[in-house]
C-alpha cells in the first residue's frame, strides 16, 4: 500500500486515489487539422515506460482534487507531486 | 525424431530409474541469421513458432527469450480457458482457441491437462441479470453454447457456495459454458516448446533483445545479449513488456502495462468442481489438480511493470470469496505473485502488422490471454509468414484505433478475463 501525498490534504492511504493515466497529454490545438493517425495517437496512443512516468491521480475520497506525480514503474517511487497548472519537471536520472 | 511419450516410454524409463528421458526440447547457440524471430518464449511466442514450422514450412527461425521459457505470464496465469465475449470478432478467436484446446495434447504429444470442467458466471444483480441474458443471446447467435442457471440450479453445480438470501451479494443466476475450464499453464508452454523444437525451431534462452537493426524502414535483424542476428521477419510477443519493445522501433502502441495479481490456498481435498467468476464481488475461482485454489483478483490500478502488486487489492478478493464461500475463511495462502498485464483501451488484443515492414506484435491480450494462446499462435504464424492477416485476426490491426472500429470488451470481460 503506498502513502500519497496530496498537494492539498498531505499524506493519505493509496485507496483514497484513483489513477488517471499519463499526464501531459496536449490537446491538439486544431482539432480540425489532426489525421486520424494523429487522432488515434493523442486518444489511444501511449508511452507506457519502464522508468519515470509522468501521470495523473485524483484524490476521490478526499479532496477531489486532480494532481500530477512523477513515478517510477518499477520501484513505484513517487519522485515529484505537483499541482495541474505547474510546469512539467524534469525527470530524474 | 522426438522420443514420443506414451505409457510404454513410461515403463521402459521406469526401469531405468527415469535416468535416461532425453532431453524435451535443445539448448542452441544463436545462429547468425534466421528466415524469422519471434521475441517471447512464453505459450504465445512458442505457439505461433510451432505453427509458423508445421502450417508454413518455416522452420529456420528461433524463439529468443529474456529469462527461461515459460516464465513470464504464462506461468503466472489462472489457466482459465473460455469463449464467452461479447463481440463477433472476440467470439472468432476465442472460440478459434477453445476448439483447438480438446486436441491440444494429442497434437503436441505432452498432456496440457486441459479439463473442460465448466465456467460459470455469477449474477448478483439485477443488471448483472441483464447483462448475463445479453452475452448469453450474443454467444448463442455466435454459436457458442451458453446455459443459464437458476439460484437453485447453481447450488446443484456447485454445492459450497453461499445462496442465502441474506447474503450481502445474492446469488440471483449465472451462465454456464460447460466446455470451459482450466488447463495446466506450464504443460502448455513445454508442450509447444518440445514440438517446436522437434521441428527445428531453435528456441534461445537468456537471450534478451536489446535492439533492432532497421533500415529505410524494414527490420533487418535483431540485437541481443547474445549478439545480433539477422533477419527480415521478428514476431514480438512479449506481453507486459510490449512498449518497451515498440519503443525500441521507434513505435508507440495504444497499451498501458498494470500487474494482476493471483494466490494459491493451501492444498485441499477436492472441493471445487468448476471455475467460477464473479465481475461483481470480483473474484475468480477454480482448484488445481494439486488441490490449491487458485483465486485471481482485477488489475491494480495504476502503470507497473513490477511483478507484485498492492494489498488492498489482494484484501479485496479475499472479502469477495469469504462473501461467495464462507467455508473458504480459515483456509491459509500459499503463495501470491502478480504478472505484468498489457491492457488496450478497448480491452481486445493487437494481432498485427506495424508501420515497419517485416516488424509484426501479438499483444495486448490483458487480463486474459491463457485461454488463446493455441489460437493466437495459430493465426499469429499466419500474419507473419505469409505478411498478411488471418481472417481472424484481421480486426485486431494496430488500424483499428485510427479507424475507429474498436472491438470493446470493456463492458463485456474488463473485470474477470
Amino acid at each position: 500500500m503506498h502513502i500519497i501525498k496530496c498537494p492539498y490534504c498531505g499524506e493519505r492511504d493509496e485507496h483514497e486515489f484513483l489513477y488517471g493515466g499519463e499526464g501531459h497529454i496536449a490537446r491538439p490545438t486544431d482539432p480540425e487539422a489532426l489525421s486520424d493517425d494523429e487522432w488515434a495517437d493523442y486518444v489511444f496512443k501511449r508511452a507506457n515506460p519502464k522508468g519515470w512516468h509522468y501521470e495523473r491521480w485524483l484524490h476521490d475520497a478526499g479532496c477531489g482534487q486532480w494532481f500530477n506525480a512523477v513515478r517510477h514503474t518499477v520501484t513505484h517511487q513517487f519522485h515529484l507531486i505537483y499541482k495541474v497548472n505547474d510546469d512539467k519537471p524534469e525527470l530524474p536520472e | 525424431m522426438r522420443q514420443k511419450y506414451s505409457i510404454f516410454s513410461l515403463a521402459r524409463n521406469a526401469l531405468s530409474f527415469h535416468k535416461n528421458w532425453e532431453k524435451a526440447w535443445r539448448s542452441p547457440d544463436p545462429k547468425p541469421e534466421y528466415d524469422a524471430i519471434i521475441v517471447g518464449a512464453g505459450g504465445h511466442g512458442l505457439a505461433t513458432a510451432y505453427y509458423m514450422a508445421k502450417e508454413h514450412g518455416l522452420t529456420n527461425i528461433a524463439v529468443v527469450e529474456k529469462g527461461w521459457l515459460g516464465g513470464g505470464n504464462t506461468g503466472r496465469n489462472t489457466t482459465i480457458v473460455r469463449a464467452n465475449y461479447l463481440q463477433d470478432e472476440s467470439t472468432s478467436i476465442y472460440a478459434h482457441a477453445l476448439n483447438m484446446w480438446p486436441k491440444l495434447t494429442e497434437e503436441l504429444n505432452y498432456n496440457v491437462m486441459f479439463s473442460p470442467r465448466g465456467v460459470i458466471q455469477m449474477a448478483h444483480t439485477e443488471s448483472d441479470l441483464k447483462e448475463i441474458a445479453r452475452r448469453h443471446n450474443a454467444n448463442r447467435l455466435q454459436g457458442v453454447d451458453l446455459e443459464f442457471l437458476s439460484p437453485k440450479q447453481v447450488k446443484e453445480f456447485c454445492p459450497i457456495i453461499n445462496t442465502s438470501r441474506d447474503a450481502r451479494y445474492p446469488v440471483l443466476g449465472a451462465s454456464l459454458q460447460r466446455n470451459a475450464g482450466v488447463a495446466r499453464h506450464d504443460a502448455v508452454a513445454w508442450g509447444y516448446a518440445r514440438a517446436a523444437d522437434a521441428l527445428g525451431v531453435d528456441i534461445i534462452q537468456n537471450c534478451e533483445v536489446i535492439g533492432f537493426d532497421i533500415e529505410n524502414g524494414e527490420v533487418k535483424g535483431v540485437r541481443t545479449t547474445r549478439g545480433n542476428i539477422k533477419t527480415s521477419k521478428v514476431g514480438c510477443v512479449t506481453s507486459g513488456h510490449s512498449s518497451v519493445m515498440a519503443e525500441m522501433a521507434g513505435l508507440r502502441l495504444p497499451i498501458e502495462s498494470h500487474p494482476l495479481q493471483a494466490l494459491v490456498s493451501e492444498p485441499l481435498k477436492p472441493i471445487m468442481n468448476t471455475v467460477l467468476m464473479s465481475s461483481t464481488v470480483h473474484v475468480y475461482l477454480s482448484q488445481s489438480d494439486k488441490g490449491e485454489l487458485v483465486i485471481g483478483a482485477g488489475a491494480d490500478l495504476f502503470n507497473s511493470y513490477a511483478q507484485r502488486g498492492a494489498f488492498n487489492v489482494i484484501e479485496h478478493q479475499i472479502g469477495a470469496l469469504i462473501e461467495l464461500f464462507p467455508i473458504f475463511s480459515r483456509i491459509r495462502m500459499m503463495r501470491s505473485w502478480a504478472g505484468i498485464v498489457d491492457i488496450c483501451p478497448d480491452a481486445s488484443p493487437l494481432i498485427t502488422k506495424t508501420p515497419i515492414k517485416g516488424l509484426y506484435f501479438n499483444c495486448g491480450w490483458g487480463t486474459g490471454g491463457f485461454k488463446a494462446t493455441p489460437g493466437s499462435g495459430h493465426v499469429f504464424a499466419h500474419t507473419i509468414a505469409r505478411d498478411d492477416p488471418h481472417p481472424i485476426s484481421a480486426p485486431f490491426a494496430l488500424s483499428r484505433f485510427s479507424s475507429g472500429r474498436l472491438i470493446d470488451e470493456n463492458i463485456a470481460a474488463a473485470v474477470a478475463h
